[in-house]
């Protein structure tokens, strides 16, 4: 790639809209038939006369389904439709068993949404217009450090459908059915309720496409809709991506991009397609309208033959089913069912807790490890006030850095909230010091069930805070060395460093920093 | 010779139950005279596209059984359908049959599981026969278009017993079976009932679940039963209709609705012969239209002026919209048929044209597709498709769909001050095979007086009430939406009063 993208950027503005799928796995059961839900399993043994299109078969519309694209509709600031319908999207292809898909068109569940995302680190330098004040205007809010900044990305709409079957295809090339010698279906996957998320085209850099999929994955995940795992598809992300010059009105032509599997392939497939497409434009070419299909491991993206997806797809309304009503009291109850959303909890860190605002954002930024952020509060009882950063520190810090090294998740670590609490609490009593933390630490993460406590007695790491006895060592020090003393009296005050090494050298490291400094000041006064 | 006489009409399916409960006959008996009665009469009538002794006989059999051990539960037959012989169009499927919508494209196909319809009525204690001929997919007034091959009509075999459910309607007027189901979109019951006089009905939409009934236009079809009397039509209607899980169309109704329809139809519960106070609505610009067989048009006039003596409120009005009704059938119909045959592509059941081997999947479709559907279903997929495309689909569908509210308003302002709604069920008698098959647009106006019925969704019954010309004719009686009551009441007071000569019918057992 001749450029980097922050270089294009310079003169190019990227104009991002995400269309979104994710699989319902809460709902237990397919969205038209009674046929469990679930990733892999033997072909074609999740099936029945409904999901299999057989003659005669007819869909019902799964309840819980609609109930939890309500909720995340609710979850997202969506407007809930009054009165909404399942229309026909009509195509042939292998992977339907009907023909057609059961989706929606003019009147989706949700609309009007909106989510609010942040970025720092690499991102910030992506967003290379963040500083100038007509971006301020339309929403971006820049950190006064310039390391972070905020901004709000509308959703159109959230709507239900149905899932297909998944395709193998055998011979021929990429994996695609064009120039198959085989071709092989399995309809365990095909009905699976599928909620489509389309965002508005208010994307601007790669990296905010990953934060907007990232942060609505951590919405699923706090309302339990979906696991959102991407490597297995449950939530699956397609981009439409266009350029434009900078300071230009009009969008240019898009094209949608497909097949990125991992947050990393979204990002990447974006950076390579916004460079390839300001590329081609400033060489005097131009953007078709087509879809493209992101090989990670070629690392490029790729036209599909157009003839895939030329359709018509002769929506109109689903005759099998009557129109949805939504009543307000249908969406109270269900608005009931919303759990406390990631931001709402951050601030609430940040308001009761005390916590700064960045470990506040780490600890709500996984579901997991705000949970166990809560059960050592919990623990700590009465305590959990004067505990709750410090816990906050050891988990944003030593405990995250565990994990990643163990790669495991909090739900999995040895470590347990019990042993973090126990453990800031031998911190604040001054039993040892923080630096002794860290090693306790260490040891708590080599032997499951380990309390810190036991390690600290075994080690004999106690720290000593015992003034009768740190004061008959400081005058053993003192006695030992008359002339600094002299020295420190006559103003040297930098020796009080010296002292304090002495003492520790005498006690194994095990003296109370504070209080040895306190008996100090006090003795080496004249 | 069959082990006891069952022509056509010697006894009607209340009867027939009454003497199997008794045990004066057995099940078996009735199954293997039924069957006799399917090989001396169907050869030349092809009203059955597959018998089924095996099923017959084992149902027979379980029957004589328990009725011999005496185990009679609440669920459990006897009930007033026990014994009874049924058939089933052949679009709706039953485990141990073949379900092909007399279509090479499902000549092969075997269900995997049953029609709730179906099952219902087996459920009641029926005898199941076979399987029905129709026309193709159930495109057509005339069974025609089965691949399979026409079903002849028992008062003349030169003729067309209608359709698309002729195989049902031509099975009961021969005596073959006692209660046959059909389905009907646009008058595929009620129609082939007058054709063949018989009793036949189409419930109000989502009145019987649809589910296990290979779709044909999804807003419209809905299953009925076929009898030789009306008190065995609603007997019919009672086993099968009622809420089912996996039709989301299908509709709740308090049970008040089915002791009223019976109640209608039953001397125990009033005089068959007084419908006083009933309010009749006859539509005067429908008896005007140009097709109209004016020995029809008499008859209507004639049965209501009987009804009118039985105590009945005769009352005028009109429909000026339903003239729109044919066209918005034929946009919808279609448009929705496109899209429910969709599936037969194939790849998972039914007919896959692959030799010499398909170049792509798209040569696949294309061949399988060409080869499996006959050419009124060509016509129609292609006329949906068209109606549903970009550019087209606010032209056609969208104009269509807002007929139909019109439509649905004209009735609406009837059946404000009518019971009933008495018209003819088709404009002529039954007609030649091969009449009208090059002529789509004629075989369509046969439908005109039962089609806007299926486009509101209310409930229509074709009662026959005498011959024309040695064939019969029929009045149609249609009701507001879930008043089959009304229906049942009028049809059997007519009933009683025509006397219709059922046993007439020159082939027949």
């Amino acid at each position: 790639m001749a450029k980097e993208l922050t270089d294009v950027l310079r003169d190019w503005e990227a104009v991002i809209g995400l269309e979104i799928h994710t699989e319902i796995t809460a709902a237990r059961t397919k969205m038209f038939c009674g046929c469990a839900v679930a990733f892999g399993g033997e072909p074609n043994t999740r099936v029945c006369p409904v999901c299999l299109g057989m003659p005669g078969a007819l869909p019902v519309p799964n309840e819980a389904a609609v109930q939890w694209t309500v909720l995340a509709g609710l979850a997202t600031g969506c407007a809930i439709a009054p009165w909404s319908q399942f229309h026909r999207k009509n195509y042939f292809y292998p992977d339907m068993p009907k023909d057609y898909q059961i989706s929606q068109y003019d009147k989706p569940f949700c609309e009007s949404g909106s989510v609010l995302i942040e970025v720092d680190e690499d991102g910030v330098a992506e967003r290379v217009d963040r500083a100038q004040p007509d971006v301020a205007d339309a929403g971006l809010q820049l950190a006064a450090d310039g390391k972070t900044y905020a901004t709000t990305i509308g959703i159109t709409r959230i709507h239900l459908e149905e899932d297909t079957g998944k395709m193998v295809h055998l011979g021929g090339s990429e994996g695609r059915i064009a120039g198959a010698v085989n071709s092989l279906v399995d309809f365990n996957r095909a009905g699976t309720p599928l909620m489509e998320l389309v965002s508005e085209p208010d994307l601007r850099t790669p990296e905010e496409a990953r934060r907007f999929v990232q942060k609505l994955r951590l919405i699923w995940q706090a309302i339990g809709i979906s696991d959102g795992n991407m490597e297995e598809g449950s939530m699956r992300v397609d981009a439409n991506v266009s350029v434009r010059r900078r300071g230009e009105v009009e969008f240019g032509t898009k094209a949608e991009l497909k097949n990125m599997n991992s947050f990393k392939a979204l990002h990447d497939g974006l950076v390579y397609e916004i460079v390839r497409q300001a590329a081609l434009l400033e060489s005097g070419g131009r953007v078709v309208q087509e879809t493209r299909h992101w090989d990670a491991t070629k690392k490029v993206t790729s036209a599909l033959r157009s003839k895939e997806e030329a359709h018509d797809y002769r929506y109109f309304p689903e005759p099998d089913m009557v129109p949805f009503e939504f009543s307000s009291e249908y969406v109270q109850r269900i608005r009931e069912r919303l759990p406390e959303l990631p931001d709402a909890r951050r601030a609430r860190y940040v308001r009761d807790w005390g916590l700064p605002t960045f470990d506040a954002a780490v600890l709500t930024a996984d579901l997991e490890l705000a949970a166990y952020f809560e059960e050592a509060l919990e623990l700590a009882g009465s305590r959990a006030s004067e505990l709750a950063a410090e816990v906050a520190k050891l988990l944003v810090n030593d405990l995250r850095a565990y994990l990643n090294a163990a790669g495991v998740g909090p739900v999995d670590s040895v470590v347990r909230p019990a042993g973090v609490v126990e453990l800031v609490a031998l911190v604040d009593g001054g039993t040892i010091s923080g630096k002794q933390a860290k090693e306790v630490f260490a040891a708590m993460c080599g032997e499951a069930g380990a309390s810190p406590a036991e390690i600290v007695e075994k080690r004999g790491m106690r720290q000593l805070s015992d003034t009768s006895q740190l004061a008959t060592v400081i005058d053993g020090i003192v006695a030992a060395h008359p002339d600094k003393v002299e020295a420190y009296r006559g103003g040297k005050a930098g020796l009080i460093g010296f002292f304090v090494g002495q003492v520790m050298r005498e006690t194994g490291g095990q003296a109370n920093p504070q209080v040895v400094n306190e008996l100090l000041q006090e003795r080496l006064t004249p | 010779m069959a082990a006891f006489d069952f022509r056509p009409g010697a006894l009607s399916a209340a009867e027939l139950s009454a003497a199997v409960t008794a045990r004066e006959i057995s099940a078996r008996e009735v199954a293997l005279s039924a069957l006799a009665a399917i090989e001396a009469t169907d050869p030349a009538l092809h009203a059955f596209n597959e018998v089924t002794p095996e099923l017959a006989l084992a149902a027979a059999d379980a029957l004589d059984a328990r009725l011999a051990a005496g185990t009679t539960t609440a669920t459990a037959p006897p009930g007033p359908l026990t014994g009874v012989p049924v058939a089933f169009k052949d679009n709706m499927n039953l485990i141990g049959t073949h379900t092909t919508c007399s279509s090479r494209m499902l000549q092969s196909y075997q269900s995997t599981y049953d029609c709730t319809a179906v099952r219902r009525l087996l459920d009641a204690g029926t005898i199941p026969l076979g399987k029905l001929n129709m026309d193709e997919f159930a495109f057509g007034s005339s069974t025609e278009s089965s691949a399979f091959g026409p079903t002849h009509n028992p008062w003349d075999t030169d003729r067309v017993p209608g359709g698309s459910s002729g195989g049902s309607a031509a099975a009961v007027a021969a005596g073959m079976a006692t209660i046959t189901l059909g389905s009907d979109t646009g008058g595929s019951i009620r129609q082939p009932g007058s054709f063949t006089g018989t009793v036949a009905l189409k419930p109000t939409y989502g009145r019987v679940s649809r589910y296990g009934c290979v779709a044909f236009a999804s807003s419209l079809d809905q299953i009925g039963p076929f009898a030789h009397t009306v008190r065995d039509a609603a007997l019919a209607l009672a086993a099968i209709c009622g809420q089912d899980p996996m039709d989301a169309t299908s509709v709740s109704r308090p049970e008040t609705e089915t002791q009223a329809f019976l109640a209608a139809t039953d001397p125990a519960a009033r005089d068959l012969d007084d419908v006083t106070g009933l309010r009749v609505a006859i539509a005067t610009d429908l008896l005007e239209s140009d097709g109209l067989d004016p020995r029809i048009r008499a008859d209507v006039l004639a049965q209501a002026e009987t009804l009118a003596d039985r105590g009945a409120d005769l009352i005028e009005v009109t429909l000026p919209s339903t003239e729109y009704g044919l066209s918005a059938y034929y946009i919808v119909g279609p448009a929705e048929a496109s899209s429910n045959l969709a599936r037969f592509d194939g790849i998972r059941y039914g007919l896959r044209v692959s030799d010499p081997e398909p170049t792509d999947v798209m040569d696949l479709y294309l061949r399988s597709r060409a080869a499996g559907f006959g050419a009124e279903s060509i016509r129609r997929i292609m006329i949906g498709t068209y109606a549903l495309s970009a550019g087209y689909y606010d032209a056609y569908y969208g104009q269509a769909q807002k007929a139909r509210t019109v439509i649905k308003q004209d009735f609406a302002r009837v059946f404000a001050q009518a019971d009933v709604l008495l018209t003819p069920t088709s404009p002529t008698t039954a007609f030649r095979l091969g009449e009208k098959a090059s002529d789509p647009l004629a075989m369509y106006l046969s439908d005109i007086y039962t089609i806007p019925v299926n486009l509101v969704g209310t409930a229509g019954l074709s009662l026959p009430t005498g011959l024309i010309d040695g064939l019969p004719t029929s009045v149609q009686l249609i009701s507001d939406y879930f008043n089959e009551a009304a229906i049942f009441r009028a049809a059997t007071t007519l009933e009683r009063a025509v006397q219709f000569p059922r046993n007439d019918v020159p082939c027949g057992v």
